[in-house]
């Protein structure tokens, strides 16, 4: 096996793909590393009405099959390993998987990120006992059941909306006393009868036996506590970035996003950062299939430099 | 030999809960993207594993009872038996490294 590539790119979600699909026409000698399974975070959207192009709307798991397919098409080598760490030397960088090492002249990392955990007792423990992170994974095990969202952003308030497909109530928790989600999502939200809001609040903790039974919250601005009943606790309290172990190989910021100029570069010359891995992204597929749009043709130039 | 095995629930008792070796169980559904993307990971796994473990796939969506009696809430679930009972249960999409040390733990640990 050729472990020598002029690029790889790190991560098979939307900007990963993209850069695979521009660096594939360059012609470029590319190898695109995905640690879990291509087409990134949209892959878990039910509807995603907001990708220029579906008119109608698209499933999120057939937009990332069909960002795959376009990617791949062209020559595009991928390899399902998890990065370990990147090492800079002597204008090359050496790429360290779970699955060997490789090397490349230049890398762009788009290894997207995960959803945050809420830290509160009880969350690891009923992880896949009613805690989730993926509503159209899991809503169906809810039928005729209250759940609770917590998170106030679109994640949160199109997921409650979807699990009233399954759930008898849907009872959305947020920390601030407005949402942050946009308008039109917000509107239809607060049109259905299934989804209630407590807002300005947070959990404690989540309880149960084996399964998740109720969470004890706090009203932030009351000081209230209460308990609410519900079988289920779907978070999206936002993303993390997926960037420990590039601490010391490219400058981040505070939350751990790598920082990029308008180019996509990074601190690292040949290095460059796309999609919601980079500081400032607005976490969006669009965006992210842009940014790594933008870092193949900045890779390229510095390969041609 | 060396491909996941689907189950349901007629015959998850002679597959799973009889079997002489462990058996890792993969709890999917069509409609969950992790599940697929976890599918070629558990596909690689059953290769290399030959002999050891036998794999088994039984989908959530068309056996209720047995995602119910495992209280499955969350896909997928890896769910690792020995001697018919489950000894280790894995949630989410997770690297093949991962996995792999998750099963040989599930091996290692005596009953």
């Amino acid at each position: 096996m050729n472990k020598s590539y002029q690029l790889i790119i790190v991560g098979g979600g939307p900007a990963g793909l993209t850069a695979g699909l521009y660096a594939a026409r360059s012609r470029l000698h590319t190898l695109l590393l995905e640690k879990a399974g291509f087409g990134g975070q949209i892959t878990n959207a039910e509807d995603v009405d907001n990708f220029p192009g579906f008119p109608q709307g698209i499933n999120g798991m057939e937009l990332g099959d069909l960002i795959h397919k376009q990617a791949t098409k062209y020559g595009l080598e991928t390899a399902l390993a998890e990065v370990k760490g990147i090492e800079v030397g002597d204008g090359r960088k050496l790429v360290r998987t779970s699955e060997g090492d490789f090397e490349a002249k230049a890398v762009i990392i788009a290894g997207g990120s995960e959803f945050a955990k809420l830290g509160v007792p009880g969350e690891a423990e009923y992880t896949g006992k009613g805690v989730s992170y993926c509503a159209t994974c899991d809503g169906a095990f809810f039928r005729d059941q209250a759940v609770a969202v917590i998170g106030g952003g679109n994640a949160a308030v199109t997921e409650a909306i979807f699990l009233t497909k399954f759930a008898s109530r849907v009872v959305l928790i947020h920390r601030r006393d407005h949402l942050r989600a946009t308008k039109v999502i917000q509107e239809k939200a607060q049109a259905n009868p299934k989804i209630e809001f407590i807002l300005s609040s947070v959990v404690e903790a989540i309880e149960g036996d084996t399964l998740v039974r109720r969470l004890r919250l706090r009203n932030l601005k009351t000081k209230q506590q209460s308990t609410l009943d519900v079988s289920g606790v779907f978070v999206f309290v936002g993303l993390k970035p997926n960037t420990d172990y590039l601490i010391s190989t490219v400058k981040l910021d505070d939350d751990g996003h790598i920082a990029v100029n308008q180019n996509m570069e990074t601190s690292v010359p040949g290095i460059f950062a796309a999609g919601d891995i980079r500081r400032d992204s607005i976490k969006q597929a669009i965006a992210a299939a842009g940014d790594g749009a933008i870092a193949a043709v900045s890779a390229e130039r510095y390969l041609e430099g | 030999m060396s491909k996941p095995e689907t189950v349901d629930d007629k015959n998850f008792d002679s597959v799973v809960i009889s079997a002489k070796t462990p058996v890792l169980v993969d709890f999917w559904a069509t409609w969950c993207s992790p599940c697929r993307m976890v599918a070629p990971i558990v596909d690689e796994l059953a290769e290399e594993y030959t002999g050891k473990v036998s794999f088994a796939k039984v989908n959530v969506d068309e056996n209720r009872k047995l995602s119910e009696k495992y209280e499955i809430r969350s896909i997928p679930t890896l769910l690792v038996f020995k001697d018919g009972k489950p000894v280790k249960q894995i949630v989410g999409l997770r690297s093949k490294g991962d996995l792999k040390k998750a099963l040989d733990e599930a091996l290692a640990a005596k009953k």
